[in-house]
């Protein structure tokens, strides 16, 4: 029963869907503070090369190392939206330009294929990964068990964040904040909020779980580091906080399907259909474009709640 | 250290800002190198030694510009009208499947006959790629920069099936081919190669400098008609006799791709046509102030289609290039390989989407890469022409924030005054709208 197409489909549709999840999730806080950062494929690629380098050169217990390996992961995003905070809240550089630019620089021909190729990572086999946990020993369960608690250690924790964002921006005091600091940041000043503080931080956050997300590419899916590995998941990511009109759940969900749309082009592959494979590895690129257009179209955009400041640097009156 | 809103922005400072990006850019690469054990000072001497300083450098750095030059052109057309078109990559590859499979369905037609017919046809696929996100964008307000490249991922799906995935017509089918190859095109599609002298190149290049100053010159600040009429007519003295001196002197001779030639031509055509023309009024309007362009009873929606397929029909020639000036067949291993469509947005960047300009980036950075790729091997770190070309752009990305703002380091008895009032925050006026748009959300 658990090898029914759709319960497989399914269960790949989490496991592929949780790098987007973690890039969109830290989008969503980047975006609702009013910065828009294009370049989550870039820090994911090096959360990718970072993670993986960790766990190739330190020894010692494999959890403990890979614990390591995505904290190590995450730093490395962070450093890289870094340099992103400081184009666009201090020195108000155009936002589109320096996220297209973080992309080339930390992306597929720039910083992480140098560090990637010059620590000679890819090839060997991996030393520790993460493995399905078994949760509660329910991975034979009908039906959910192979989609639920057949998963590693990196989705729940995905879904721990997922309750943790929608909490803090809806619950919170802090959140509200962020909120106000995206939507009207002149009245956020004006009530004696920082805006640049909280900017820098919630691009900083961005990084961090691109970073991790990034990680999964490399220590729970591909097991191995390739230049360019997560092949443009970053973009897709950017297109998920606008399909899930910039809040966690939705994005959790158009997650799934996208991750979802990778599983089926793989699983329909090693169960012999004729048709193109590179008809199957186009899916989610198109999707993403017939999803854009269907939810800036109709009654979607009506739904729509981009922050109102998103892309605009602020700049106090004096 | 405060921003100020500038009043007046100095003629030499848009000048000076790419040149400054690129000299800082190599300091801050130069700190790499130290850190990854290299000298850096002996490593840039390999790098202009491989990029601009012999005849085979340079003719192997024309080789890598041209492409560049219409991936450049094609981002900074739409960059003006701050539409943000980074689907070139993919417009290219469609360029080169158009013009490769009309080079084949064309095999026994003459030169003459072939040669034009690939242009168009390349123009005319990589059009058609661009028109997709472009009618997404002026009918639904679909964001372009993912729908664009998104596309770039399909384009070159497209090209691994063509050729490696299918038995098409791209594909050599000749018995006895194991390894999956594109088609031979005749030899009557291929684009020939001209020799010029060093001089005429350097005479070319010299001149395109002057014009790229005299028009930022032109462009920023007040001044008498006279005065203009007097610095223009000179220049042109100046650059017709560059040009003469360039043609008439003998030299070293260097390969110049036709494409090039096509490539240093269209520049010209999208200078004049951003220029001159009503056309290039509206896009300035449209980009400085949507709402003007509205009262001013513009055709906004329209504009976004056009811009898009001038911009995808750009990178679709320099896909058509790449199949009748270097490749001779479509080529799925190099072209992705290669990267020239994200390449051309480091190129419009640094010229500040000045057409001219490209031509001139295009030629820096296609010397850059030309450099790192012939001296990978040679002990020369991998990836270092990437992240120099990444610096150059954050530099030139800060760099733009100087042309609006006045950066002021605070002084002591400065901050005294006005401390209290003006708390940790930077100071100036308010700028709705000066940064970016939302990028069509």
């Amino acid at each position: 029963m658990n090898d029914n197409l759709i319960v497989v489909v399914l269960a790949s549709a989490v496991f592929y869907g949780t790098p987007l999840l973690y890039a969109a999730l830290g989008e969503v806080l980047t975006e609702r503070s009013g910065v828009l950062n294009l370049g989550l494929e870039g820090m994911m690629l090096m959360g990718a090369v970072m993670g993986f380098w960790t766990v190739q050169y330190v020894n010692g217990p494999g959890w403990l190392v890979l614990a390591g390996a995505v904290l190590v992961a995450a730093a490395a995003g962070t450093v890289t939206a870094l340099i992103h905070a400081v184009l666009v809240i201090t020195f108000r550089a155009n936002q589109i330009v320096s996220g297209i630019a973080l992309t080339i620089f930390a992306g597929v021909i720039g910083l992480s294929s140098y560090i990637g190729t010059r620590a000679g990572v890819g090839g060997a086999p991996l030393a520790h990964h993460f493995r399905p946990l078994n949760l509660f020993g329910l991975k034979d369960f009908p039906v959910l068990g192979p989609i639920l608690f057949d998963q590693h250690a990196l989705v729940y924790l995905s879904w721990i964040l997922v309750l943790a964002c929608t909490w803090y921006i809806y619950r919170t005091s802090l959140g509200l904040r962020l909120r106000s600091v995206g939507d009207a940041p002149e009245t956020a000043d004006a009530a004696g909020i920082n805006v640049t503080m909280y900017r820098y931080v919630h691009t900083l956050l961005g990084g961090a779980l691109a970073g991790i997300g990034g990680s999964v590419f490399s220590l729970a899916i591909a097991l191995n580091w390739l230049d360019g590995m997560t092949a443009g998941a970053g973009w897709i990511a950017i297109a998920l906080v606008i399909f899930g009109f910039w809040r966690p759940v939705p994005v959790m969900a158009g997650a799934y399907f996208f991750g979802g749309l990778s599983g089926l082009a793989y699983v329909l592959q090693t169960r012999q259909v004729r048709l193109p494979p590179e008809m199957f590895s186009a899916l989610p690129y198109v999707m993403t474009i017939v999803v854009l257009a269907l939810v800036s179209s109709g009654w979607a955009r009506r739904r729509s709640t981009a922050p109102a400041a998103l892309g605009t640097p602020y700049l106090r009156e004096t | 250290m405060r921003l100020t809103r500038r009043l007046h922005t100095p003629w030499w400072l848009p000048i000076t800002i790419p040149i400054g990006s690129v000299i800082a850019a190599f300091l801050v690469g130069a700190a790499v190198l130290l850190v990854a054990g290299h000298n850096p000072v002996d490593t840039y001497i390999r790098l202009f030694e491989r990029g601009f300083l012999s005849e085979n450098a340079l003719s192997s750095t024309l080789r890598s510009a041209t492409p560049l030059v219409f991936t450049g052109l094609a981002a900074a057309a739409a960059f003006r009208m701050r539409l943000w078109n980074i689907g070139g990559e993919g417009q290219l590859f469609m360029g080169a499947i158009g013009a490769s499979g009309i080079g084949l369905a064309l095999a026994d037609a003459p030169a003459a006959v072939v040669i034009p017919a690939m242009i168009l046809g390349g123009a005319l696929f990589g059009a058609l790629w661009a028109l997709v996100p472009g009618v997404l964008r002026a009918r639904f307000n679909t964001n372009e920069i993912i729908t664009s490249l998104m596309l770039n991922y399909v384009a070159a799906l497209i090209l691994a099936y063509l050729v490696l995935g299918s038995m098409s017509p791209w594909r050599d089918q000749s018995p006895g081919t194991t390894f999956p190859l594109g088609a031979r095109l005749s030899d009557s599609a291929s684009w020939p190669q001209l020799l010029a002298g060093l001089p005429l190149l350097v005479a070319v290049i010299v001149s395109l400098g002057v014009v790229a100053g005299v028009a930022a010159w032109m462009r920023h600040g007040d001044r008498s008609r006279t005065l203009k009429r007097y610095v223009l007519g000179s220049s042109a003295v100046a650059v017709a006799a560059l040009l003469t001196v360039g043609v008439s002197t003998d030299g070293p001779s260097i390969t110049v791709p036709f494409g090039m030639v096509v490539g240093a031509g269209t520049a010209v055509v999208v200078w004049v046509l951003y220029r001159e023309t009503r056309f290039g009024f509206e896009v300035r309007v449209i980009s400085d102030s949507p709402a003007a362009a509205q009262y001013g009873g513009m055709n906004t929606t329209r504009k976004i289609v056009v811009v898009m397929v001038l911009a995808g029909g750009l990178a679709g020639l320099g896909g058509a290039s790449q199949v009748g000036d270097f490749s001779h067949l479509l080529d799925p291993y190099g072209l992705p390989q290669s990267v020239y469509g994200y390449t051309g947005i480091v190129v419009a960047a640094l010229s500040a989407n000045s057409p001219l300009g490209v031509v001139l980036a295009a030629f820096l950075l296609g010397g850059l890469s030309n450099a790192g790729f012939s001296l990978r091997g040679l002990d020369f770190p991998l990836g270092l022409v990437g992240i120099l070309q990444g610096l150059i752009l954050f530099f030139a990305i800060g760099g733009t924030v100087l042309i609006r703002y006045r950066l002021r380091f605070r002084r002591r008895a400065h901050a005294k005054d006005d401390g209290l009032r003006d708390g940790h925050h930077t100071g100036g006026s308010t700028l709705a709208g000066a940064g970016v748009d939302g990028g069509g959300r």
